[in-house]
């Protein structure tokens, strides 16, 4: 009950945002920040019984029949990834209130902000497939909104549908795929799951299933070559970058293949996929890095080729691999998180984020500079900080003899190499050298600003140094829940001697070196970038363009904008679904005997009737149009009197009448062509979609005659009409009585028809009718107004 | 009895349609006045005929005796019959309103909403 209420927690939160901002300005952030504080809070307390391997469950039913339900769990994985997803929350909601102070929408974006982290934290507890994939998509979504959140800028309204077409995209895929595996197991439940891997893996449908889910992670996680959406997302306000595209939502893919990892994992495919796509990812991601100058680009290609290096650790599936991919993401999301925050204080307080314009801030902002050097120090992996104990265990679990292992190591050391200086050149290249003059007059930023990146960095310098502490109640507790099995996680920050230490000096050597020489690299990358041609950004361009042009040529062949094209269509397919069906199942009805009973008088007005028909259709002027259009119909009013219905009749006769006179009197100021105008092929084939449609309706209505005829309702009618409603004319009681509401409808149109008539003929419009006087002051109103 | 009214209900549709087939506006609308009877006459029919004896009850009697006309198909063919009439009200003004502002009562110049080479919605952002 309380974890249902931690989940809600956020979105109501989002509800009381706006109203909140307008009474209490930028410092309603101190009141908002409360529900990811009180749910952070509460995840901790469960931190102790997690710790000793038990999961916290619940949940309600929801449709029992299909096996759905609103449920969620909580083991060591999803725990950690709460306590990320609300104790980094509070720390941006806060930073926000600093950052947007004075925005006029700033109440909105705490409330896209407080929706976000609702929906992040179900995807990281859902148990059951619908609602992981339900929140799956609201954070696509809600990330859609806080990209697009400065909406009037061209450049954010793309990134924004940019992302939500690849991750939204993506997020398809991966329902494609929980439903795969959920009919190779019949188990909607990830809890259950995880324990049926076998089952799963031995299924033919196994490689389907894991493609699709992997275009699922890969979207999300921004993998090569999905990653164009992450570095345009930076559009966004910078506590989003920070929140979303560092901490948490990027990460929804890693957290999904390290939770199905007993489930997906251990298999030739898994092995060389993940590994492959992910050291790609890191090796791509840190070159793009490196060429840019732009603070958050150079950080958001860095976080790109992070996701890429926790992908490949999660597939090499080794146990030192899983405790080197669950340090990382928490080192990760603690140093990246920061060192955005830091970026974007750069931006707020000196004007600019380019780190070529910007220098000498270290006495201008003390504070944000430590944070800045704290967060560096763990993400270029340096004693005592948790980055180093990830960046050991990472060499320790690729560290071996053969080819594969060396590739790999290979990749992690360049991309750790190049991360190093990276880190280094967003945290020391701002602050440190000759004060530079900047757009703003820089200063540091107020408490709401630089609160969120000390806390963090901190938190990086403390979880290292108190390493076992972390490790017994966050590493561990995670790295068993995706093991599925009990793992001790036991690196300390003390080195050894050893392969991992000596790899590590190389990274940091090597990182130096380019930090050293980080404008030469710069133009050396964009050289060697630019050479490679246009990337997916491109194509994703072309192919939204390419879409549009798509979907335009196939709306001109459907909607050509011709009446008689529409109407045509629809009555091929009438006559189609009258007549196709009975012949293929022999339904058609019984030849009918020729009619003996027929009275003279009968056969006389059914003439008429026909003979009227047929003289609307080949009449050679208006009038007898006009006339026979009315015989036909006074025609039917004798059919409807001489069979026991005149009340019908009576209507009948006085509508044609009405519809006679109208008629004339509109049609003598109209020119009906004296005769049909269609080329003879076209009344050809236009009396064939005639003919089709009349004999199917002929045959239905033979048909339904033929068969028995269920009259319970008019026995209804009957039996009550006089008895309970206390009318003869039975006919009229339905009408007034049983179906009154029905009439009263009725009546409603015919008074809206009329109203709209009024209207038709009231309003002028158009140039041909506007009179100079129309537009005359002095004129009396009233006549064509 | 139901056969020959069958096939009439057929003859009333497949001149509507032929009608409603045109390109001339003013035929269209023929179509659509004998497309209400095609369509009243089909649901007369199949609640099946009986002659001459209406659905009202004999000041005597409670219910209808055995061999009266159905009232449940007149019921609903009423408030068609006024439904058809007024929509036929509407687009005999509709049609006359178009011809004077359009000055044709072709269809197929009829473009205002969906023009010819109508160009490309915008492909960027």
């Amino acid at each position: 009950m309380i974890t249902l209420f931690c989940l809600l927690l956020p979105f109501l939160a989002a509800v009381v945002a706006s109203p909140l901002t307008r009474k209490f300005g930028h410092n309603a952030a101190w009141f908002l920040a409360l529900a990811p504080a009180c749910s952070f809070l509460y995840f901790a307390s469960h931190l102790p019984e997690i710790a000793n391997g038990e999961v916290v469950t619940g949940g309600y039913a929801w449709v029992p029949s299909l096996n759905l339900s609103f449920s969620w769990f909580i083991d060591g994985l999803s725990l950690t990834f709460a306590l990320l997803i609300t104790g980094i929350g509070t720390l941006i909601v806060l930073y926000a209130g600093g950052y947007m102070k004075g925005h006029p929408q700033q109440g909105r974006f705490f409330a896209f902000i407080l929706l976000f982290m609702g929906s992040m934290l179900g995807v990281v507890v859902s148990d059951s497939f619908l609602m992981l994939f339900v929140y799956w998509e609201l954070t696509s979504i809600t990330s859609f909104l806080l990209i697009g959140f400065d909406h009037t800028r061209e450049a954010a309204r793309r990134s924004a549908l940019q992302a939500l077409v690849i991750t939204g995209g993506g997020g398809l895929l991966l329902l494609a795929g929980l439903l795969f595996l959920w009919n190779i197991s019949g188990i909607t439940q990830l809890s259950l799951l995880i324990h049926g891997g076998d089952l799963v893996r031995e299924s033919p449908f196994y490689l389907a299933a894991l493609l699709l889910i992997l275009g699922g992670c890969f979207t999300k996680s921004a993998q090569f070559p999905f990653h164009a959406w992450l570095p345009n997302a930076m559009e966004a306000p910078t506590p989003v970058s920070a929140y979303l595209h560092s901490a948490t939502m990027v990460k929804a893919g890693v957290y999904l293949l390290l939770r199905l990892n007993p489930v997906l994992g251990q298999t030739p495919a898994w092995e060389i996929l993940l590994p492959f796509f992910g050291g790609i990812t890191l090796i791509v991601g840190t070159f793009l890095s490196l060429r840019q100058t732009d603070l958050k680009l150079m950080l958001a290609y860095t976080t790109m080729a992070s996701l890429g290096l926790l992908v490949m650790l999660t597939g090499f599936d080794t146990q030192h691999a899983i405790s080197a991919a669950v340090l990382y993401l928490v080192a990760h999301s603690l140093f990246k998180g920061a060192l955005f925050m830091v970026a974007g204080i750069v931006d707020h307080e000196a004007g600019t984020r380019d780190v070529t314009r910007l220098g000498g801030l270290r006495s201008a902002m003390p504070i944000t500079f430590g944070a800045a050097l704290l967060a560096a120090l763990s993400m270029g992996g340096l004693p005592l900080f948790f980055g180093f104990l990830a960046k050991e265990e990472i060499y320790y679990a690729l560290a071996g003899g053969n080819l594969r292992a060396m590739l790999f190591t290979a990749v992690a050391v360049i991309g750790n190499a190049l991360m190093f200086a990276i880190a280094f050149a967003v945290a020391l290249k701002p602050f440190l050298g000759k004060p530079v003059k900047t757009p703003k007059h820089a200063h540091e930023g107020p408490v709401l600003l630089w609160l969120g990146p000390v806390v963090l960095a901190g938190l990086g310098l403390f979880a290292g140094l108190f390493s076992s502490t972390a490790h017994r109640f966050i590493s561990s507790p995670m790295a068993s829940a995706i093991e599925d099995k009990p793992v001790q996680v036991t690196m300390s920050t003390v080195p050894h001697l050893g392969m991992p230490l000596l790899l590590s000096i190389i990274t940091v050597a090597l990182g130096a070196l380019v930090f050293w020489r980080l404008a030469q690299a710069r133009v050396l990358m964009s050289r060697f970038i630019d050479a490679l041609g246009p990337g997916p950004d491109r194509a994703f361009d072309a192919f939204i363009a390419g879409l549009v042009k798509f979907s335009s040529a196939v709306t001109r062949i459907v909607q050509p904008g011709r009446m008689d094209v529409y109407v045509t269509a629809t009555f091929v397919l009438v006559a189609v679904t009258l007549l196709v069906p009975p012949i293929v199942y022999g339904e058609l009805p019984a030849l009918p005997a020729w009619p003996v009973d027929v009275m003279l008088h009968e056969w006389v007005f059914l003439a008429i009737a026909a003979i009227g028909v047929v003289a609307v259709l080949t009449a050679s002027n208006r009038l007898t149009a006009i006339v026979a259009l009315g015989i036909q119909g006074f025609a039917v009013a004798v059919l409807f009197l001489l069979f026991g219905a005149p009340d019908l009749s009576f209507t009948q006769f006085m509508v044609e009448t009405l519809s006679v006179v109208i008629l004339a009197l509109v049609m003598t100021r109209l020119r009906l062509m004296p005769s049909d105008h269609r080329p003879v092929l076209q009344k050809l084939g236009d009396g064939a979609v005639a003919v089709a449609c009349g004999l199917g309706f002929m045959l239905l209505l033979l048909k339904a005659t033929q068969g028995t005829f269920n009259n319970s309702l008019t026995e209804f009618f009957n039996a009550y009409s006089k008895v309970i409603a206390h009318g003869a004319n039975v006919v009229n009681v339905i009408i007034v009585d049983f179906r009154g509401t029905d009439t009263l409808g009725e009546i409603a149109v015919v008074m809206i028809t009329g109203l709209a008539i009024l209207a038709l003929i009231r309003i002028r419009t158009g140039s041909t009718t506007l009179k100079p006087r129309d537009n005359d002051p002095d004129a009396p109103e009233g006549e064509g107004a | 009895m139901e056969t020959l009214f069958a096939v009439l209900v057929g003859i009333l549709f497949s001149a509507a349609i032929y009608l409603m087939l045109s390109k001339q506006s003013v035929r269209v609308l023929l179509g659509i006045a004998l497309l209400g009877n095609a369509v009243n006459l089909l649901l007369f029919t199949s609640g099946r005929l009986t002659r001459e004896v209406p659905p009202i009850i004999a000041a005597r009697l409670d219910v209808l005796p055995g061999n009266t006309a159905n009232p449940l198909p007149q019921a609903l063919i009423l408030t068609a019959i006024v439904i058809s009439f007024s929509f036929f009200a509407f687009l005999l003004v509709l049609t006359y309103r178009a011809f004077q502002e359009l000055g044709t009562d072709n269809t197929d110049e009829m473009r205002l909403a969906e023009p010819k080479n109508e160009p490309l919605p915008p492909t960027g952002y």
